[in-house]
């Protein structure tokens, strides 16, 4: 309840302060479509231990089918969002169909072979996708012409996923999802339906990836293929970790903006910050896996993540 | 009520089960014994759908459950304890049991409900105390007791249990004993055991086991005198 109350309260006030802390009101924006992403993912990663290496795919795709649908139907904001939200479920859910009666090294494996599809596609597909390219010239509604209101119509929609991913993590759907990670055959043996738990957390956690991407369209006012890279995949995997998704349902958060800081804050030093953001990600791994939530926390990996 | 008729099995090259036939009767407590290899558990694994036979059929109630998957056969109230232990590691004891509640099973797709619930099932096996331990740092003894506690949670109609005292001492295997013989008056269990002196004081008909078959079977005081089973290795 603190962190949510915390978390909230940061980003809900982060226009009147980000400036003074030397930093820009844009960030704030990337930051929550960024934290969006990373907690659907960790849907997957944190609650039910599916390790997705491809999720950038579900990510663009909400991306491409934002800025498809205003290029090509309709200018309402309304449906160009719910266009990215059900293309990315649409997507995953398919997905899903291939991935979920697999567990560990090859579902993972084979959630980079779907990302790359997407992604190949996004490249060569270039009378819809524009190629390389990517679409330029997505507008954004007159109402959100200024970066505050931007802010805060992400803000909104960053406060509702919040609130139903965190609800989620401790309805029976999200228990019952870590007690798959935690004993798949036992569960088989109770009675669920593991297979269908396993989809339809893949579904979710690519809708939720959609709609981040349709946030991202919307705010960089582009969609380009680079969003769907096994690289840019690889990002919200850190971030992830990094933070601490393993053991904390607020994980993701940290790890995203630790990551857009460093990237901000590193990178106004050296160029190559990547490559100590990467190296960081590594002594994380090997020295304090539950990361920076797990070392905030001291009953880490408890039944009932905080 | 439970039958298996004709359980064929093997893995490869290697036969395991050979023409094994059990009828495990209502209200009973029916042992099966054999040494290690003897395909006991193979032969739990076949009818708790863990396995499909390679021939043979396996009915509850009348019906055919051959080759229906886990899930299918733990929902018609056929519940299994493993020997090897197969818990929630990370939830309580309490969470581990409403879990595996036939509730928590109809409302496990609910993304808005609560994960609550009650079960008295911890206090029947001897852990209402330790409800908000989690299942790993039980001792050995109380994972164990837990382990029935997750297959009884689920209200089954028949039980089975793996070699439920493996690994344990005298005290804790007199423990569940009790447990065992306390659950004996309104379930109907089957119950696969080495250790005899165990089996002997709980079940009303045993089925030995060797080499993938079912040897020899009867009342406890009926194969006490069968020279069968005295010369075989269940008997060491």
């Amino acid at each position: 309840m603190f962190q949510l109350l915390a978390t909230c309260a940061v980003f809900g006030t982060l226009p009147f302060w980000i400036k003074a802390v030397g930093l820009y009101p844009y960030l704030g924006v990337e930051v929550m479509i960024w934290v969006i992403y990373a907690l659907g993912f960790n849907l997957l990663l944190g609650t039910a231990g599916l390790p997705s290496f491809g999720h950038g795919a579900y990510f663009g795709v909400g991306a491409y089918a934002f800025g498809l649908t205003q290029l090509n139907f309709s200018s309402n904001l309304g449906v160009c969002l719910g266009a990215a939200i059900l293309a990315g479920a649409i997507a995953g859910g398919l997905v899903a169909l291939f991935l979920s009666h697999r567990r560990g090294i090859y579902f993972a494996l084979l959630t980079i072979a779907f990302g790359q599809i997407f992604w190949f596609v996004a490249i060569k597909w270039h009378s819809v996708t524009r190629g390389e390219d990517g679409l330029l010239n997505i507008k954004r509604p007159a109402f959100l012409a200024d970066l505050d209101s931007l802010y805060y119509f992400c803000f909104a929609l960053f406060v509702v996923v919040i609130l139903f991913l965190w609800r989620l993590q401790s309805s029976p759907f999200g228990r019952v999802l870590a007690a798959i990670r935690q004993n798949e055959t036992r569960a088989r043996f109770v009675g669920y339906h593991v297979w269908a738990y396993k989809w339809l957390a893949f579904t979710l956690s690519a809708l939720v990836a959609g709609l981040a991407g349709g946030l991202f369209s919307l705010a960089q006012q582009s969609a380009y293929p680079n969003v769907m890279s096994l690289h840019q995949s690889g990002l919200v995997v850190m971030m992830a970790l990094i933070g601490g998704g393993l053991v904390s349902f607020w994980g993701p958060v940290l790890g995203v903006v630790l990551f857009f800081v460093a990237r901000d804050l590193l990178g106004a030093y050296t160029e190559t910050w990547l490559l100590w953001y990467g190296l960081l990600f590594m002594l994380v791994v090997l020295f304090k896996p539950e990361g920076l939530a797990g070392m905030l926390k001291r009953d880490v990996r408890s039944g009932a993540p905080a | 009520m439970f039958e298996a008729a004709h359980l064929h099995k093997r893995f490869g090259d290697h036969v395991v089960l050979e023409d094994v036939s059990m009828t495990f009767a209502e209200g009973r407590l029916t042992g099966i014994m054999g040494p290690n290899g003897a395909g006991k558990t193979t032969c739990f694994n076949l009818l708790t759908g863990r396995y499909a036979p390679d021939r043979g059929r396996v009915s509850f109630q009348g019906r055919d459950i051959t080759g229906l998957p886990p899930r299918s056969i733990a929902r018609l109230g056929i519940s299994r304890s493993f020997q090897v232990m197969n818990l929630f590691d990370e939830y309580s004891a309490l969470d581990n049991v409403l879990v595996a509640t036939p509730e928590m099973r109809s409302r496990g797709f609910s993304m808005l409900g609560k994960f609550s619930g009650y079960s008295d099932v911890l206090e029947r096996v001897g852990l209402g105390d330790k409800a908000h331990v989690r299942a790993k740092d039980l001792s050995y003894g109380d994972r164990r007791a837990l382990e029935i506690g997750v297959a009884l949670a689920a209200r089954p109609r028949l039980l089975f249990l793996d070699e439920p005292t493996a690994g344990l001492g005298t005290e804790a295997t007199a423990r569940i004993a009790a447990l065992i013989a306390g659950l004996k008056r309104s379930l109907t269990i089957v119950l696969i055991e080495h250790d005899m002196q165990f089996l002997f004081g709980l079940a009303d008909h045993i089925y030995v086991m060797h080499w993938g078959q079912v040897i020899a079977e009867g009342s406890p005081d009926a194969l006490r005198a069968n020279p069968w089973v005295q010369r075989s290795n269940a008997f060491n």
